[in-house]
């Protein structure tokens, strides 16, 4: 490959995994909000 | 409260709206877009795009999904009047986002089925030993529907219908019960699919298996950038629409899906995190399949030709031949991986093209929601007739083109003004934050009221040449069949939105004395 495209390739690549990777480890690792909240797995049976 | 329906956990969520976005056209239609466009160069109008037009409206729809289903509606025209009761007009505009999904379903599901019957195919062996033009031939014997390819007969027709029913299946099982657990299935498989297939294609090595490239000539083709391209406001059309599309905004599906959050729960950071995610899958994934594997096998030239016709052409008449190249036992798997990603990226969309509809006869008429999700079934399996059957004389295309493309640009720009302007950039931004888990940038505020506003009567003001020239063809009449079954299905919507809202008046005075 080129210098240009491996440099555009590599940095636009990267740039989306590393914002994929974190946006949702930050989803993944957020503190629930207390009940009643909108996601019924986390319910006190 | 009024939600009869809830998510099962706040992943569930952020997956199903990342199956939303992500359709066929993250494979398909990314990489011809990026090859007719400058190649890597596309990139960076793209990215643009999604910064000031794609993030703004997500947590435009996100915001105003929940501000609606906080007020018990969870379909676009109700939303949309609650934002705005004051004017009779949002509502009829909201038809819009009931109005697409049932039109686009129409013809998606119908394109979901292909790639179940090509899973099939692929299993069973069909396309081994098959030239390269007998293999694009099967592809144009299987929409021909009355010709069978495995002696089932009217077989386009049969997975067609398959297809619809696992869709109605699933959207009875409820919100978490049914489309929650597909995504949570199905987007984890995709990207497992996508990763081998991309691993594959870049590893692509000239001579072996009849490659006359390595996978990394298709990639240097890909991403070497023509600069100039990047001043043609023909590459910034397409990169605005190629965000607008891969998103899915302007449909509707993201309010119905955020109209299940409460207020207190957070949708800008789910809105980053389900957005970055199909940009992964497009950027990351969609651009190391279809091209390196098709330049690895055809060469540069023939490719460039074959992406004249758009992106279905390489993903069902090309890809299915080159498999064969790699042996029985790896065509059946790359068979299965990449036909088996499409149809999970398939349906999770067409999914959350049932919500919609579903939400509003429930929230509007009292229907139960399997009745509902029956009726969606049902709905669209009328409407695709004619895609079905007309495939060749381009109802298909036609009711993708109106549908899947203009309408969603007119919608997108009514709700960010009213969004930004009629609801007030206060309660809006108010909206946006409340219960955020991450502290949005103000600048996003300014570029919500003027760019993205800006950006989409730019796209739309760009699409009007080719839209001048669309009314303007000769078609066949059945595309004027399609055409008026199109009008017709908008405008007996807004008649169910104006005996909804009467009834809804009614309602009122016998409770106000």
């Amino acid at each position: 490959m080129n210098t240009s495209a491996l440099i555009l390739m590599l940095s636009s690549v990267g740039i989306v995994t590393f914002a994929t990777a974190y946006f949702f480890f930050r989803v993944v690792t957020a503190k629930p909000k207390p009940e009643p909240d909108s996601y019924t797995d986390n319910d006190p049976v | 409260m009024s939600n009869t329906e809830n998510w099962g956990s706040r992943v569930g969520l952020v997956l199903a709206m990342a199956g939303n976005a992500v359709g066929l056209g993250n494979f398909l239609r990314f990489p011809v877009q990026a090859v007719q466009n400058g190649g890597g160069a596309f990139i960076i109008p793209y990215l643009v795009c999604f910064l000031l037009m794609g993030i703004p409206l997500l947590w435009v729809e996100w915001a105003m999904g929940r501000f609606g289903g906080r007020h018990g509606h969870h379909s676009t025209p109700f939303i949309m009047h609650q934002m705005d009761p004051r004017r009779a007009l949002w509502k009829y505009i909201g038809v819009f986002g009931i109005f697409t999904n049932l039109a686009v379903a129409a013809y998606y599901c119908y394109l979901e089925s292909w790639t179940l019957s090509y899973i099939w195919h692929s299993i069973a062996g069909t396309f081994i030993g098959q030239s390269a033009d007998q293999v694009a031939g099967f592809f144009s014997t299987y929409v021909d529907v009355g010709v069978s390819t495995t002696g089932i007969p009217y077989e386009a027709v049969v997975f067609w219908i398959l297809c619809l029913a696992l869709n109605t299946w699933i959207l009875a099982k409820g919100l978490s019960g049914g489309v929650e657990k597909v995504a949570k299935i199905g987007m984890p498989l995709l990207i497992l699919f996508g990763v081998i297939l991309a691993i594959r294609g870049v590893t692509l090595t000239a001579g072996e298996n009849g490659a006359i490239n390595d996978g990394t000539v298709g990639l240097n083709f890909l991403w070497t950038p023509d600069y100039s391209a990047m001043w043609s406001g023909k590459v910034w059309l397409a990169a605005a629409g190629q965000i607008f599309f891969t998103l899915s905004v302007g449909m509707g599906t993201i309010q119905c899906y955020a109209s299940y959050v409460r207020k207190k729960d957070d949708i800008a950071l789910n809105a980053m995190s389900a957005g970055w995610m199909n940009e992964f899958v497009e950027v990351v994934l969609g651009a190391a399949v279809i091209i390196p594997i098709s330049i690895g096998y055809l060469g540069i030239d023939k490719v460039v030709e074959l992406t004249k016709t758009g992106g279905l052409g390489l993903g069902f008449k090309t890809l299915p031949y080159l498999f064969t190249q790699w042996g029985p036992v790896l065509a059946a798997v790359a068979g299965v991986c990449w036909f088996g990603l499409l149809f999970f990226a398939g349906v999770t969309s067409s999914l959350a093209m049932g919500t919609p509809i579903m939400g509003f006869l429930k929230d509007e008429f009292g229907w139960k929601h399997k009745n509902a999700a029956w009726f969606f079934g049902g709905a669209v399996m009328l409407l695709g007739l004619p895609c079905v059957f007309w495939f060749s004389e381009g109802v298909f295309d036609e009711f993708d083109y109106w549908a899947g493309t203009v309408s969603l640009v007119v919608f997108a720009l009514f709700e960010i003004i009213l969004f930004a302007w009629i609801f007030g950039m206060d309660k809006g931004w108010n909206e946006i934050n409340a219960g955020a888990d991450i502290k949005v940038p103000v600048i996003f505020r300014y570029i919500i009221q003027y760019i993205t506003p800006l950006f989409l009567i730019g796209v739309f003001i760009g699409s009007l040449p080719a839209i001048w020239e669309k009314m303007n063809e000769d078609v066949p009449w059945q595309v004027w069949v399609g055409r008026v079954i199109l009008l017709s299905v908008f405008f007996i919507t807004s008649w169910f939105v104006y005996v909804a809202y009467q009834k809804r008046r009614k309602q009122l005075d016998t409770v106000t004395p």
